[in-house]
């Protein structure tokens, strides 16, 4: 009598030819662990939380007649710990396009290279450069793509193309926004006040530089997570140029000088026996 | 040779991918097309053979549009062009979503071209048996811009080009007789090419017009003939000034 043949089905036998480690990994029984959590929906939910930081820091950048303006602090902070004083938050993409740094600053240094990878690429494949749109909607998908998956981005990519100044914030949510004035971090509050009330369109370069240098210092002043030195860049036609670096503990006493107090009681020796 | 020129991957002795060059052939059997390149006006002039009767003219339009500023020709087979014009379709979209900017009349070619020399180097399939004639305007600095691939994958620009049918002829007349042209004289330039190996009359053409602000029109049968007409009284006046002056007895 015939008998039916299962030897297809025979699981042991391996797919391909030669038993190479794929093979092992496709032939045996799939199988994964499962994490020991009490709510197993609510925990992924939970890691991520734990692993997106606060963006503890404080950049800000603008358009105005002139290009745009573009400035950070310096400080990058780990809980109440300050890890350095001395972090460059702004990153230089290529000769005409900046971009800044905020959340985690592996991610930021990471995903600005491979911008940067992308934008020469582009350049050299269609002999012309990327428009700010171009490059900012590159990174902006890259980010979406790794949506939910714990990186924590806050940027500005800011640069000038043929249409001129071009300014959009990208962040790790997958936003992508346009737009004219923008602070990300923990002091953007701070700094979105003295910006927005010292803002006009028709400023030169240095009143520009000034309003962010001011910014920043007021964000440090207040805001814990953020400080060290206030770095200000300006990109025009020809490119970025960074104007200046002020440590904000000197901007300080350069802008609220201490007075010499009037004395109302002096010490004096007492003649004393 | 028979034996090399069954799986296209395989090249024969004397260097030659017999695949690609029988693709050619094709080609050379296909309807003539003409691209002619202007200042300010690019223009597309096809041979349409005789439709049947019962045939609705409309579904079978020769020059095709891929984006607002970008239009193709092409020689060839026509059901692989389908196919071609609706990948390079997506990819103007595409682009436009990725870096929110329309393709350069450049960029288009090169994927098309790129995706044409693909088809070369795989295996179980056989290279597109068309080529194309690609016009359009680039989005920023206007510049216009005319370029050919054919089915090997190889692209390059143009200031007028021919393909398909008795191209060698129209091509010698182009080179001829071009110069730089704008607006009607571009038109005019492209149909007396075309005119040197199709019957004239409106209805065994097809002829696009592309200007910057304009895209692509299609010229109505009535205005081709018209052109046609204005063609034929030229070339009348100069072969009478070449004859000269009647004798006066």
């Amino acid at each position: 009598m015939m008998k039916i043949d299962f030897s297809g089905l025979d699981a042991s036998v391996p797919l391909c030819g030669n038993t190479d480690e794929l093979c092992n990994e496709i032939s045996t029984e799939q199988k994964f662990e499962l994490p020991t959590a009490a709510d197993f929906d609510g925990f992924q939910r939970e890691a991520v939380q734990m692993v997106k930081p606060a963006k503890g820091t404080t950049t800000l950048a603008f358009i105005f007649k002139e290009g745009v303006m573009v400035a950070a602090d310096s400080r990058a902070s780990m809980g109440g710990y300050i890890s350095s004083q001395t972090v460059k938050k702004i990153i230089e993409i290529n000769p005409y396009m900046l971009g800044t740094m905020a959340g985690g600053a592996a991610d930021c240094q990471f995903w600005h290279r491979n911008l940067g990878v992308k934008c020469r690429l582009h350049e050299l494949a269609n002999k012309r450069r990327i428009s700010v749109t171009g490059a900012s909607k590159l990174l902006a998908n890259i980010l979406y793509s790794y949506r939910g998956m714990g990186l924590s981005v806050g940027t500005m990519i800011a640069g000038w193309d043929e249409t001129g100044p071009g300014l959009y914030y990208v962040d790790s949510e997958g936003g992508r926004l346009k737009g004219t004035r923008f602070s990300v971090g923990s002091g953007s509050p701070y700094a979105y006040g003295v910006l927005d009330s010292g803002y006009r369109f028709d400023m030169s370069v240095e009143e520009g530089a000034e309003l962010a240098r001011r910014a920043i210092y007021h964000a440090t002043f207040r805001d814990g997570a953020s400080g060290g030195v206030a770095s200000v860049y300006h990109v025009g036609p020809n490119g970025w140029k960074k104007l200046s670096g002020d440590d904000v503990g000197e901007l300080h006493y350069l802008y609220y000088p201490v007075e010499p107090a009037s004395v109302e009681q002096e010490m004096t020796e007492v003649s004393g026996s | 040779m028979a034996r090399y020129d069954r799986a296209i991957t395989v090249f024969s002795p004397d260097g030659h991918l017999f695949q690609v060059e029988y693709a050619l052939e094709a080609v050379r059997k296909g309807n003539a097309a003409v691209g002619v390149r202007g200042t300010d006006t690019i223009v597309l002039a096809v041979e349409k053979k005789s439709t049947p009767k019962l045939q609705d003219s409309r579904s079978v339009r020769k020059i095709v549009n891929l984006d607002n500023h970008i239009a193709l020709a092409c020689a060839g087979l026509k059901a692989d062009a389908r196919v071609l014009i609706n990948r390079a379709r997506i990819e103007c979209q595409s682009h436009k979503l990725t870096v929110e900017d329309p393709v350069t009349v450049e960029y288009i070619t090169r994927y098309i071209a790129g995706l044409q020399q693909k088809y070369t180097q795989s295996g179980g399939v056989r290279p597109f048996g068309l080529s194309t004639l690609i016009i359009g305007f680039d989005p920023h600095t206007a510049v216009p811009s005319l370029y050919q691939t054919d089915p090997s994958g190889t692209f390059s620009a143009w200031k007028a080009n021919a393909t398909g049918r008795n191209s060698n002829s129209i091509r010698e007349f182009l080179e001829k007789n071009y110069k730089e042209t704008s607006g009607q004289e571009t038109v005019k330039l492209a149909m007396r090419a075309l005119l040197e190996v199709v019957e004239s009359g409106g209805k065994n053409l097809e002829v696009a017009v592309m200007t910057k602000d304009q895209g692509l029109r299609q010229l109505e049968e009535a205005e081709i003939d018209a052109i046609v007409a204005e063609i034929e009284a030229e070339k009348a006046a100069a072969e009478a000034a070449k004859k000269g002056p009647p004798k006066e007895t």
